[in-house]
């Protein structure tokens, strides 16, 4: 089962490690992990997404408390949500296919940026799925290079995480 | 007032309450060192390797509840330092190390003995730290020992760059600390405690497991007055050895990998298990598949994270273990007319058959030293009193079968790492804090020569610990599983070359003794024990073919005990 894990974390040097080691010690699933520092400089807020069973959630969620630099944390799918990716795709688009490529990023509520005559960069924001499903629609164009920027989210109910 | 960097390292220890520190020089610490020469108030333990002064700190730690205290240079200081952290952190010992780091501009520059100490530490200590300047040294190793002290104890490295050692700062050495990411401990709740105490009540085939959590939280008067109040069976972990006295009838022995078969049947069979402070390790449960199928569980620790770890708790109680242990002891007062032996009188009586096989039974011999009965005359000769340390292998099991103990922080051994090399340094550690006790470092020669070279610290700081060293000429372990699991194929467990180990204690300034004759072992003892003032090295020789029993073999379960050949059987 996929889940979720917002982390506060002090901002402190080598915190990003404690949590990046402690999966690989502890052999726990890492499918993405975001970090960036909050509207408080002092807290991190890194957003986990990780898969396991109960016991197996429980168990990163409790180790993960025991480093001394996490302050709090959720599992923010266990309610409501919402979860945002970042996706940069840099294509090889033919003139003849550039309506067809806008038609697909206008219904993603994405955006083109036109790199030259040849290429363009497609950006959109949205679910991993959402962002699944363009990867899928883009299937009939070459990608040179892609980039996403992996899972952050919050709950989308009043509850907030706070240290 | 301004003082250097290093002078407030030291200051900071002796606000902390720091009596000797651990450790070894060299140049990222010599602004440490310089310091530590200025001062009376902590005293410095230089040791002959810096694994020694992890072990030693340890030693120290374990015996004294204190924290112990390590001082190491960078690079090779630190790498040397690992083995004895992460045995600390293993078995949840405070301990604060301080390593020095190359100047903060060459950090990440390949220097001279530069290694990234945090980095390398990081997976074996409970949080470490690295100074970026002067200001933050004394509120840094404030937090370092409350963060090793405190909830479930840990080791705890502070990385200090040289340069900041020679910068100036004004020493205020905080009075508490605060940290948002660092909770105090969970405390009890009273509904936990009467749900506890009534499953206790009703149960039919309980046992009461205790762990190194009540050694550490000093818990040991509580659980006595709780085992007793209930009249449960109790057993105790490797590392919780000393929590219920080896002598009492309540006390069903160490249980695991080389328990007793009393106290793993009675863990298989069990309705109720009350695990408080110890973790289910695998050395403990055996496989995890048919651990006591029949148990309800009820989980005391400090760390919720080993609560659900291996097993299911269906009480769990996440609090410091004495608070728990005593507030059950309330709600049993309380309860007082509600206990009813009747109700585990079967249970005892298959308990009491269980324990008719003695299986710690070995045969005796008047021709061959058996280390289990040097174990055995050891406790003689020092009343059961002495601290006792091991290094790891089949001497360490030895000791923990044999010696009895009835004090808790006495057994001091490296129970969840395993680290060959603990026992001499641990025992000068444990000698520092305790100079008139006796002391004995129960090991052999496989163990012995990992850290042999600390003979010469206990010569400097005139320590005389007594060395147990039961020289069986095997890696003696090694040995016995090879004898089980690999057609007796002796792959490099043989220990060939041997030192004079008489000569080399001599070498050393100490006394060293050959004993090969079991008639002779109590009496060399004795004398080696009334040679207060001096360190005496004992080689036993001893049975080569000798192995632990019983033995819950790599994947069996706690029904599945082998037995010593020759060993009674029950009679259905």
């Amino acid at each position: 089962m996929r889940h979720i894990i917002s982390v506060l974390l002090e901002n402190e040097s080598g915190a990003l490690s404690r949590v990046s080691g402690l999966f690989s010690a502890r052999g726990y699933n890492i499918e993405s992990l975001t970090v960036a520092p909050t509207n408080d400089p002092t807290l991190s807020r890194m957003t986990i997404v990780t898969t396991g069973d109960e016991r197996r959630i429980d168990q990163i969620e409790k180790q993960l408390n025991k480093l001394v630099d996490v302050a709090a944390l959720k599992d923010i799918t266990l309610g409501g949500h919402l979860e945002r990716e970042v996706v940069l795709a840099k294509v090889i688009v033919a003139p003849e296919q550039k309506a067809e490529l806008d038609t697909i990023v206008k219904a993603f509520n994405g955006s083109l940026i036109t790199v030259s005559d040849a290429q363009c960069i497609v950006e959109m924001s949205g679910s991993s799925e959402k962002v699944d499903e363009l990867l899928k629609s883009l299937a009939s164009l070459t990608i040179i290079e892609l980039a996403r920027s992996g899972v952050t989210g919050l709950s989308s109910d009043e509850s907030s995480l706070t240290a | 007032m301004q003082l250097t960097g290093a002078d407030i390292v030291v200051k900071s220890l002796e606000k902390e309450g720091v009596e000797f520190v651990f450790g070894y020089p060299g140049g990222a610490a010599l602004h440490i060192y310089d310091a530590f020469h200025r001062q009376n108030e902590v005293e410095h333990i230089l040791v002959r390797h810096e694994q020694g002064a992890t072990h030693a700190a340890d030693g120290y730690a374990r015996s004294t509840g204190k924290p112990g205290v390590v001082l190491v240079t960078s690079g090779p200081g630190i790498t040397n330092a690992v083995t004895g952290i992460a045995t600390a952190y293993m078995d949840s010992i405070p301990m604060v190390v301080l390593s020095g780091q190359v100047m903060k501009p060459l950090i990440g520059y390949d220097a001279f003995q530069e290694i990234d100490a945090v980095g390398i530490s990081r997976p074996c200590v409970k949080h470490n730290f690295l100074i970026q300047n002067v200001e933050e040294i004394a509120a840094t190793i404030k937090k370092a020992f409350h963060i090793a002290t405190t909830g479930r104890p840990g080791p705890v490295l502070v990385d200090i760059p040289k340069d900041i050692t020679a910068q100036l700062s004004e020493f205020l050495y905080p009075e508490s600390v605060e940290m948002r990411s660092y909770p105090e401990p969970a405390t009890t709740q009273p509904s936990e405690i009467v749900t506890a105490v009534e499953a206790m009540l009703n149960a039919k085939r309980p046992v009461v497991y205790t762990g190194g959590g009540v050694v550490l939280a000093h818990a040991q008067e509580g659980l006595r007055d709780m085992v007793k109040a209930l009249g449960f069976p109790c057993t105790n972990t490797l590392m919780g050895l000393g929590a219920y006295p080896h002598d009492d009838p309540l006390f069903i022995g160490m249980l695991g990998m080389h328990g007793t078969y009393e106290a793993n049947m009675t863990m298989f069979e069990s309705d109720l298990i009350i695990a408080l402070g110890a973790r289910f390790d695998d050395r403990i449960t055996g496989t995890l598949d048919n651990f006591a199928p029949n148990a309800k569980v009820i989980h005391v620790d400090i760390d919720p994270s080993v609560i659900d770890k291996n097993i299911k708790a269906d009480i769990p109680i996440v609090a410091d273990v004495k608070e728990v242990i005593n507030a059950f002891n309330a709600e049993l007062d309380r309860r007082r007319d509600d206990i009813n032996p009747s109700l585990i009188a079967d249970w005892w009586k298959k308990i009491r058959a269980w324990q008719g096989l003695d299986s710690f039974w070995y045969e005796k011999s008047d021709t061959i030293i058996k280390p289990q009965f040097v174990v055995e005359k050891l406790h003689e000769v020092t009343g059961g009193e002495a601290y006792v340390t091991s290094d790891v292998g089949q001497h360490q099991m030895f000791a923990a079968q044999f010696y009895g103990f009835s004090d808790t922080h006495k057994w001091i051994n490296s129970g969840g790492l395993g680290t060959m090399g603990f026992g001499l340094p641990s025992a000068l550690g444990v000698k520092i804090a305790h100079r008139d006790a006796d002391v004995a470092c129960i090991t052999g020669e496989g163990s012995i020569q990992m850290c042999i070279q600390e003979l010469a610290t206990c010569k400097q700081y005139d320590l005389p610990v007594k060395v147990i060293n039961l020289n069986n000429r095997y890696l003696g372990m090694v040995r016995q599983w090879q004898e089980f699991s690999y057609e007796k194929r002796y792959s490099n467990s043989y220990m060939d070359s041997l030192p004079d180990f008489v000569a080399l204690a001599e070498a050393y300034g100490h006394v060293g003794m050959q004993i090969d004759k079991p008639g002779d072992v109590e009496g060399a003892l004795r004398e080696a024990f009334a040679m207060k003032d001096r360190l005496v090295f004992m080689d036993f020789i001893t049975d080569q073919q000798e192995n632990v029993y019983p033995m819950i073999e790599s994947g069996k379960g706690h029904s599945e005990m082998r037995m010593r050949p020759g060993s009674a059987s029950l009679a259905e």
